[in-house]
């Protein structure tokens, strides 16, 4: 029965720099994660972290584009700790070793991004959350002694003592199949976001929502569920990620006539809009019949120069020759909005604390919120780091002043039940994969870049009929060793919370303000909808909704154009 | 669109059972991947097949495999590619042409690793424990700055095909050194050691370089087979950053280790620039000797000489070399010698020793940099290799 003063789940960008901060302190960590940690998917953040560290910029010029962003959804006291703070977190990363390209005097170099006023994008090429997440990993090498690694390790449920602090954790090893009850003073969640419940989806197969779902089902409030972002620029077909980078690079966007169509939505951003903004122009050339056949438009990535591709945009140029039979070097390629990122999460503070004591959250599992409506392109990195150090930090300081719980081991004979019970389901119910399917296509027609409350309400049965479904969903492996079926289902009820959630704020905000576009309420409404939604769990009834306000500090909300 | 015959190689420990091959047909697209095809069996007919998958765009690293005897993603190949290069080192099924399926792909573990079940490896008892053995992490040179350290982009673009690694494993699975050393060190840790060699940030480049000479597992345990250069789905190209670790070793910091890892290397170049040929007899006297045609007499060489001596009669007896030929060396048609040095001369006389780095020289078939160096002679000293040219040593 492992113990440690902070437990990290997920061992992300987020989970990783948590661990790292919260061992600096002293504290004894460990960190436990579903796959190896240099799969975790903030492995495929390519485009670069935004930081206001050149002289010229300034951390409010960061943080007010954040803020526009974000349409004026953001917590600006969030947005403003996150910017002020990013030019050290920068420098942080560039000790530890992460290879920065650098620009002709040797300093670090910077490439243009979406919706930013400056360029102020730090970057490794396009592989700079690889590149990140690596050196991080190297550092969790370095610091073996101090922070314990649970690699393979699969979180089933959090545990809670009878004041309903949370005290840690039950986790399957992988490798055999043995669940563990691991005992901790306090608990990190930075286990991503939940873009699996959509189809198709920038985000890897191991992204299913949930740390997201856990915090909810004991009583964690979620918020911003509702703001999902499609990123501009996915592959039809298959939905994999052509970073923003490409357009910072200089890339357009042209639709079937050839035209280059931002000039009409965002005449002096264009392609570097912000992300909802360009999506939403995408979407509305192909519905208006000026996309290509197969439902897009072209990205022209030959108006970078070959060198400069080959050199800063390499990963792409695999990305469309495997996957999409294009060399992006000679001819446009075809992109689509692609569901991407939520911005919505457990519900934090400044430091990761949620609203049950004992656990943080950080990352995109968290909603502190820096992101509010939209996320800007480059800014999701810097909250995994920013907010991961600070829970690491507050986490660890907590937990030394505190002794360590501990749980009765009967505890994991309730999990081993539940496990049990999924591998002993009777023949007759539908395959999980079918389920998971069905849920992503439901949520990809009704509650994308437009909605209404039609489809909405759709996506909303759907989805509970799903979640009827769900525990009765069969599975073929009955074994202990790797069995990735069993962690399937269990993560099919995951994504299943999640995406009510995602429908049940969507439903709510009757307004259009950021990702959220509501044909049936086409404008933003600040005098009834500045606020955030959050979600909390009501038994097995549809979740209960109430509001916070949003916290601004300085910017009051204005006219967002591009 | 086509049937494939998958056949994928199956290990359950929990069963008791031997592995054995699991046999379905899947219909999809010649450019879908072998994941593709993996994951349609998995979702629609057999839950329990295992296989380790996430970002399905060849980033996460996750799914490394052999694929008809050939190490790679399964998320980057295609059926197509993978069928076309006929059933994989145990294949018991013939090639079909035109009835049955259009190709039979075999999807085994990668190799080198124990397997854990199915095509899952233990990639931590071996990849992973011999990344630790190279001190993955950057030694600060100091004094570490306030702000960033100042260093030159060309550096920085150039250590990034080794950051390129998603740590696949896939050279490490076929890794014919580590077939017959395993304790080698690999493919993989070396080429992230040149991350570290090539950092200017990192201070301990020579100690670096010598631990890894000296270590008989180290960068002179490599055999250049390039099957590490081939299984890279990121064109990291372990070898050529182990030759790279190697040049840097004995050229620039004069590292002679006891391994004679250098010399022996040293031989082969002085031996073709003397003869224009390789010369056997000599190789020895020289790697051990020293690097002249009077290394023979060395005591060093001479031991090394007598302990080889089985193999040398055992060469001569087989007939695959004669007495002379071991004695006196090949004979080289006339004016070739002449060419050969003159090579020499060109490549020596340089001022600044080439690289082929991918990310700053493009792909080998790529005219473009060629074409942009003349543009700015001089200025890009890297941009003007070649594939042929800077691996030649």
């Amino acid at each position: 029965m492992p113990s440690h003063d902070v437990l990290i789940i997920g061992a992300g960008l987020a989970g990783q720099r948590a661990a790292l901060a919260a061992a600096r302190t002293g504290a004894t960590v460990g960190i436990v994660s579903k796959v190896h940690p240099v799969r975790s998917h903030s492995v495929a953040a390519a485009g670069g972290i935004n930081a206001a560290l050149n002289p010229e910029d300034t951390w409010e010029s960061h943080a007010f584009d954040t803020v526009k962003g974000s349409d004026y959804l953001g917590d600006q006291d969030a947005i403003e700790v996150m910017c002020r703070e990013a030019p050290d977190e920068i420098l942080w990363l560039e000790h530890a070793g992460v290879t920065f390209h650098r620009n002709e005097r040797g300093n670090l170099g910077t490439r243009a991004f979406g919706g930013a006023s400056a360029a102020r994008t730090y970057y490794v090429a396009d592989i700079t959350g690889h590149a990140i997440l690596h050196v991080l990993y190297e550092q969790l090498m370095k610091h073996s002694d101090t922070v314990e690694r649970f690699e393979e390790w699969f979180t089933t449920d959090l545990l809670q003592d009878g004041d309903g602090r949370c005290i840690g954790a039950i986790c399957r090893n992988l490798r055999d199949g043995r669940l563990d009850v691991f005992n901790a003073k306090t608990v990190i969640l930075a286990s991503g976001g939940a873009g699996q419940a959509y189809k198709p989806t920038t985000n890897g197969l191991i992204v299913t929502g949930d740390g997201i779902a856990q915090a909810y089902r004991i009583g964690a409030r979620l918020m911003d569920m509702e703001m999902i972002q499609y990123h501009p620029t996915t592959l039809v077909g298959n939905g994999l990620l052509i970073t923003e980078g490409a357009r910072g690079e200089g890339a357009w966007l042209l639709n079937a006539k050839g035209e280059r169509f931002m000039e009409k939505y965002a005449p002096n951003k264009l392609e570097l809009a912000s992300r909802d903004v360009v999506s939403r122009a995408e979407q509305t050339e192909i519905n208006e019949g000026r996309g290509f056949p197969d439902g897009s438009v072209a990205l022209d990535v030959t108006k970078v120069p070959r060198r400069r591709t080959l050199e800063a945009l390499r990963e792409i140029v695999n990305i469309g020759r495997d996957f999409a039979g294009v060399d992006i070097t000679r001819e446009p390629i075809h992109i689509r909005p692609g569901q991407h990122y939520i911005m919505g999460g457990i519900k934090t503070d400044v430091d990761g604390r949620t609203t049950v004591p004992g656990l943080y959250a950080a990352g995109e599992v968290a909603c502190v919120s820096v992101h509010g409506g939209n996320r800007l392109g480059a800014n999701s990195l810097l909250d995994t780091l920013i907010f991961g150090r600070r829970s690491g930090e507050h986490a660890a300081a907590q937990a030394l002043q505190m002794t360590m719980p501990s749980t009765p081991l009967s505890r994991v004979s309730d999990a081993e039940r539940a496990i049990q019970e999924i591998i002993d389901r009777p023949a007759g119910g539908r395959r999980v994969s079918e389920i998971k399917d069905e849920l992503g296509e439901t949520m990809n027609r009704h509650c994308a870049v437009f909605r209404d409350a039609e489809g909405l309400q759709k996506a909303h049965e759907i989805v509970r009929r799903l979640k009827e479904e769900a525990p009765r969903a069969v599975i073929d492996d009955r074994g202990t060793v790797f069995n990735q079926d069993v962690i399937g289902a269990i993560e099919l009820g995951f994504m299943l919370d999640c995406a009510e959630a995602i429908v049940v704020g969507a439903k709510e905000r009757t307004e259009s303000r950021g990702a959220q576009f509501r044909t049936d309420f086409p404008e933003r409404n600040d005098a009834e909808w500045l606020k955030h939604i959050d979600i909390s769990v009501n038994g097995a009834d549809v979740p209960k909704v109430s509001y916070s306000p949003v916290t601004i500090t300085r910017w009051e909300p204005q006219e967002r154009t591009y | 669109m086509p049937d494939y015959l998958l056949r994928i190689r199956r290990y359950d420990p929990d069963s008791g059972k031997t592995a054995y091959w699991d046999e379905h047909t899947v219909t999809l697209n010649p450019r879908n991947s072998v994941l593709d095809a993996i994951l349609k069996v998995r979702n629609e007919v057999d839950g329990s097949v295992g296989i380790r998958c996430s970002c399905q765009q060849a980033i996460c690293g996750s799914c490394g495999v052999r694929m008809n005897g050939r190490p790679g993603l399964a998320c980057n190949t295609h059926l197509e590619v993978a069928a076309a290069r006929g059933g994989g080192a145990q294949s018991t099924v013939p090639q079909t042409d035109g009835e049955g399926p259009a190709g039979v792909i075999e999807v085994e573990p990668m190799g080198n690793m124990p397997v854990i079940r199915d095509l899952i490896v233990d990639m931590d008892a071996v990849h992973w424990k011999k990344i630790q053995r190279v001190t993955p992490y950057l030694i600060n040179r100091k004094p570490v700055p306030e702000r960033e350290y100042i260093v030159p982009h060309e550096n920085m673009v150039d250590i990034t095909q080794t950051m390129a690694c998603i740590q696949c494993g896939a050279c490490v699975s076929d890794c014919l050194s580590m077939e017959v050393d395993p304790l080698f060190v690999g493919p993989a840790a070396l080429a992230k050691t040149y991350r570290f060699v090539g950092d200017p940030r990192d201070d301990q480049h020579e100690q670096r370089l010598r631990d890894l000479s000296e270590d008989p597992h180290g960068i002179y345990d490599c055999t250049h087979c390039f099957n590490c250069i081939d299984a890279c789905p990121k064109e990291v190209a372990p070898m050529s950053q182990i030759m790279r670790l190697r040049r840097r070793a004995g050229s620039d910091h004069k590292i002679v280790d006891s391994n004679n890892g250098h010399r022996h290397e040293d031989a082969f170049v002085t031996l073709v620039r003397d003869y224009g040929l390789l010369n056997e007899a000599e190789l020895l006297p020289r790697s051990y000797g020293g690097n002249s045609w009077f290394g023979k007499f060395h005591p060093a060489a001479g031991k090394e000489l007598l302990s080889s001596l089985p193999t040398v009669i055992t060469g001569v007896l087989r007939g695959k070399v004669s007495p002379k030929i071991a004695m006196f060396g090949h004979k080289l048609p006339g004016g070739d010698l002449a060419a050969i040095k003159k090579l020499y001369k060109k490549i020596e006389s340089r001022p600044q020793r080439l690289e082929l780095n991918l990310y700053i020289s493009g792909y080998e078939d790529d005219p473009e940099p060629a074409a942009v160096a003349a543009g700015s002679s001089g200025e890009a000293p890297q941009a003007e290799s070649s594939a042929s040219e800077s691996e030649s040593s």
